[in-house]
C-alpha cells in the first residue's frame, strides 16, 4: 500500500540544522521532535543499521511451537528467519531462511510441523537443528566444502523470557534479561495475572499502512488521544451500560533502556478479572473466582493492580504489550520511511475456560484489531500525520506534555522515553536536524 | 437431479441472487440502516483472520465477530462523523459472482458465492477479495439473512491496511 507520495525531506532552518533531531530542554520543559525523523530516507536506513540491527527484536511465542518440529515463519526486523523446536533436543532455534548452499527460503510454508527442512533448488537438506544432512551427489565435491560448517545459519543471539522469543542480529548486545530492565516486571504481571502461563491465540492480524512507524510506538502508548480519536468507541461503552466514570487515570514510568509503560484505571471490563455488561450477568461469579485466585497467589496489591489496572508496554524498539480489554501483543518494522508493516497476536491463559476465552476474545474486538473499533481510527490519524508532514512549513513535533510535572498516563513521559533512546542510538546519524 | 428440481434450484439461485444484488447495493449506496434491516436479530457477521479462514470464534482470534447488538453498533458508528477512518465514507463497489445455493429444500438456506470489494478513498485504491458464507432464513417470499461471513482470500491486510468498511 503506498499514497504514491515521495517521502518529503524538511527544508530545515539554519536554527534546527545546530540542533539534534531530538531537542529535548529540561530547562525550558521542551521537548520536540524534527520531523525530518519521521520522513527522511537517509533517517530510515541509519535506523535500520543502527537500531534494528542492533536491538533485542521479538521473534514469537513458544507456545506457537509447543512440539518437537514444530516451526513458523517471521519476518524479524526486516528479515525472513523461521523458528523452529529442534527435535533432538526441543530447544527453540531461530534461523536465517537461506540456504547455505547458494540462497533460496528453506522454510517456504507459514508454519508447521517438519523434522526435516530441504531447499527445493538443489535438494539441500538440514534437520530441525540445522545440521545439514543431505546433499544430492556429494562425491562431486572436493575436499574443500566441510559440510559440517553448511547447517543452516543461527541468528547471532535467541533467548526468551517467559516464553518471549527475542533474537539480536548484534553478538555484542547484552542479554536478554539486562536489555529487558524494568519491562521484566510488566511482562510478569502480564502472564501472573494471566494464572502464570499464556499462550497465543490462533489467528494473526497483519496489516500496513503508510506512516512512519515512530509514529506507531508513539500512539501504541498514547492515553492523550483516547478520548477525541476514539469517541465512538467510548459512545459504544455507554451504550452497552459501561461505566465510565472511572476515567482513565494513571501514569506513566521509565522502564529502562528505552522502554515504557503506562498504568491506568479501566473504564472497560478487563477478562483478568475486572466484570463489565459485555460480559454478561452469567459471567460475574466466574469473574469474581478469578479475582480470588489472584488474591490468593499474588496478594491483595498486586492481585488489584493484575485485576484492575490497564498496562499500555512499550519494548524498544518495537514490540508493544497492551494489557487492556483483553492482551494484545504487537511488532511492526519500516519497510520504509512512510509505511509501516504491523503483525499483532492476541495473548490468553493457557487451558482458559471455554466461556472465558469467548468473552476475552469478544472483548478483544470491541477495540483492537484492523475491524475493531478504534484500531482503524489509529491508523486514519497516524497516516493524517504523515500526510501534514509531508505539507511542509512545520518543522517539528510537540512531544511536551507533562513535563514539570511527575508524569501521568496521558502525558508524554512515556513518548520521550522511546526518544531519548532513539537519539542515543542514532549518534551521529541524528545529530544535526538540519542535515536530513 | 430432476428436471423439476433442477427448474427448482435455478429459481432458487436466481431469488438469491436477487437478494444478495440487492444487499450489495444497499452496501454502497452507505444506506447501512436499511442494510441491518435485512439481518435477524440473532444474526451473526463474521469476519475470519487471513490466516484462519476457518476460524471460530469461540475459540480464535477473529477480525470481525458481530452478534446483531455489535452489527447495530457498526451501523451506528459508521454513520456518525466520528468514525474517522471511514469519514468521508469509500466509494465501494461490492461485486458477488459464483453464488451457489445448498440444500434448497432446508428451511434455511446455506449459501456461499465469491465476492470482490473495491473501495476507493483519498487516491487510493483497495480491494478484497474471498468467498461470502451465508444463512438466510425464507420471508414473505424473500430472505432474512441469519448468518454472513467473509472469508478473505488475500494472505494478510498488507494491501488494504484494515476492515473498517463493511465487506
Amino acid at each position: 500500500m503506498s499514497t504514491g507520495v515521495e517521502p518529503w525531506v524538511t527544508q530545515a532552518t539554519e536554527v534546527a540544522a545546530q540542533l539534534p533531531i531530538v531537542d529535548d530542554d529540561p530547562v525550558a520543559q521542551r521537548f520536540r521532535v524534527h520531523r525530518s525523523a519521521m520522513t527522511s530516507p537517509r533517517i530510515h536506513r541509519a535506523e535500520i543499521e543502527r537500531i534494528f540491527a542492533k536491538s533485542w527484536l521479538y521473534v514469537g511465542h513458544e507456545s506457537e511451537i509447543p512440539n518437537p518440529g514444530d516451526f513458523v515463519r517471521r519476518p524479524v526486523g526486516g528479515r525472513p528467519l523461521f523458528m523452529v523446536r529442534g527435535v533432538k533436543t526441543g530447544n527453540v532455534n531461530v534461523f536465517h531462511n537461506t540456504c547455505t548452499h547458494r540462497g533460496a527460503l528453506v522454510c517456504r510454508q507459514e508454519s508447521g510441523n517438519s523434522k526435516v527442512f530441504q531447499c527445493f533448488y538443489h535438494a539441500w537438506t538440514f534437520d530441525s537443528e540445522g545440521q545439514l544432512k543431505g546433499v544430492p551427489g556429494r562425491d562431486a565435491y572436493a575436499g574443500g566444502v566441510n559440510f559440517d560448517e553448511l547447517g543452516l545459519k543461527r541468528v547471532a543471539r535467541v533467548e526468551s523470557y517467559r516464553g518471549f522469543v527475542f533474537a539480536s542480529f548484534d553478538t555484542g548486545i547484552v542479554d536478554l534479561p539486562t536489555y529487558l530492565a524494568g519491562a521484566k516486571d510488566y511482562i510478569d504481571l502480564v502472564i501472573d495475572g494471566c494464572g502464570g502461563s499464556v499462550e497465543i491465540v490462533r489467528g494473526t492480524n497483519q496489516y500496513s499502512f503508510d506512516a512512519n512507524w515512530k509514529l506507531l510506538v508513539e500512539n501504541s502508548v498514547d492515553g492523550y488521544h483516547a478520548e477525541s480519536t476514539h469517541d465512538t468507541y467510548f459512545k459504544y461503552l455507554v451504550s452497552i451500560g459501561t461505566d465510565l466514570r472511572g476515567g482513565v487515570s494513571g501514569r506513566a514510568i521509565d522502564l529502562g533502556n528505552g522502554h515504557a509503560v503506562i498504568e491506568y484505571s479501566s473504564p472497560w471490563g478487563r477478562p483478568v478479572a475486572k466484570w463489565e455488561p459485555l460480559f454478561g450477568e452469567d459471567a460475574r461469579t466466574e469473574i469474581d473466582r478469578l479475582r480470588a485466585d489472584l488474591v490468593t497467589r499474588h496478594g491483595k496489591d498486586r492481585a488489584h493492580t493484575m485485576a484492575e489496572v490497564n498496562r499500555n508496554m512499550l519494548i524498544y524498539p518495537n514490540l508493544i504489550i497492551n494489557d487492556i480489554m483483553a492482551v494484545t501483543v504487537r511488532t511492526f518494522y519500516p519497510p520504509a520511511p512512510d509505511v509501516v508493516d504491523v503483525t499483532a497476536w492476541e495473548l490468553a491463559p493457557v487451558n482458559e475456560l471455554p466461556s472465558l476465552r469467548q468473552r476475552r476474545l469478544d472483548s478483544f474486538l470491541t477495540f483492537l484489531g484492523p475491524g475493531g473499533f478504534a484500531t482503524p481510527d489509529d491508523l486514519e490519524a497516524l497516516e493524517s500525520c504523515q500526510q501534514g508532514f509531508v505539507s511542509g512549513g512545520v518543522e517539528w513535533n510537540d512531544i511536551s506534555r507533562g513535563m514539570g510535572r511527575s508524569p501521568v498516563a496521558n502525558d508524554e513521559e512515556q513518548m520521550r522515553v522511546f526518544w531519548r533512546r532513539w537519539q542515543h542510538q542514532m549518534g551521529d546519524a541524528a545529530d544535526m536536524a538540519g542535515a536530513q | 437431479m430432476t428436471a423439476v428440481a433442477a427448474e427448482q434450484q435455478a429459481i432458487c439461485r436466481q431469488q438469491v441472487e436477487d437478494f444478495l444484488y440487492a444487499e450489495a447495493a444497499l452496501l454502497d449506496a452507505w444506506q447501512l440502516d436499511d442494510w441491518l434491516l435485512l439481518f435477524d436479530e440473532d444474526a451473526k457477521y463474521e469476519v475470519p483472520c487471513n490466516d484462519a479462514v476457518d476460524g471460530d470464534p469461540v475459540q480464535d482470534l477473529m477480525l470481525i465477530d458481530d452478534n446483531y447488538a455489535r452489527l447495530a453498533a457498526r451501523v451506528e458508528r459508521l454513520n456518525s462523523r466520528r468514525a474517522h477512518r471511514e469519514y468521508p465514507h469509500s466509494r465501494t463497489n461490492h461485486q458477488v459472482f459464483n453464488v451457489r445455493v445448498h440444500d434448497v429444500s432446508a428451511e434455511e438456506l446455506s449459501v456461499t458465492a465469491s465476492f470482490t470489494v473495491w473501495r476507493f478513498r483519498a487516491g487510493r485504491t483497495s480491494c478484497y477479495v474471498g468467498r461470502y458464507r451465508y444463512r438466510l432464513r425464507r420471508s414473505d417470499g424473500g430472505f432474512r439473512i441469519a448468518a454472513k461471513r467473509a472469508e478473505l482470500d488475500m494472505t494478510d491486510l498488507r494491501s488494504v491496511g484494515d476492515v473498517a468498511i463493511i465487506l
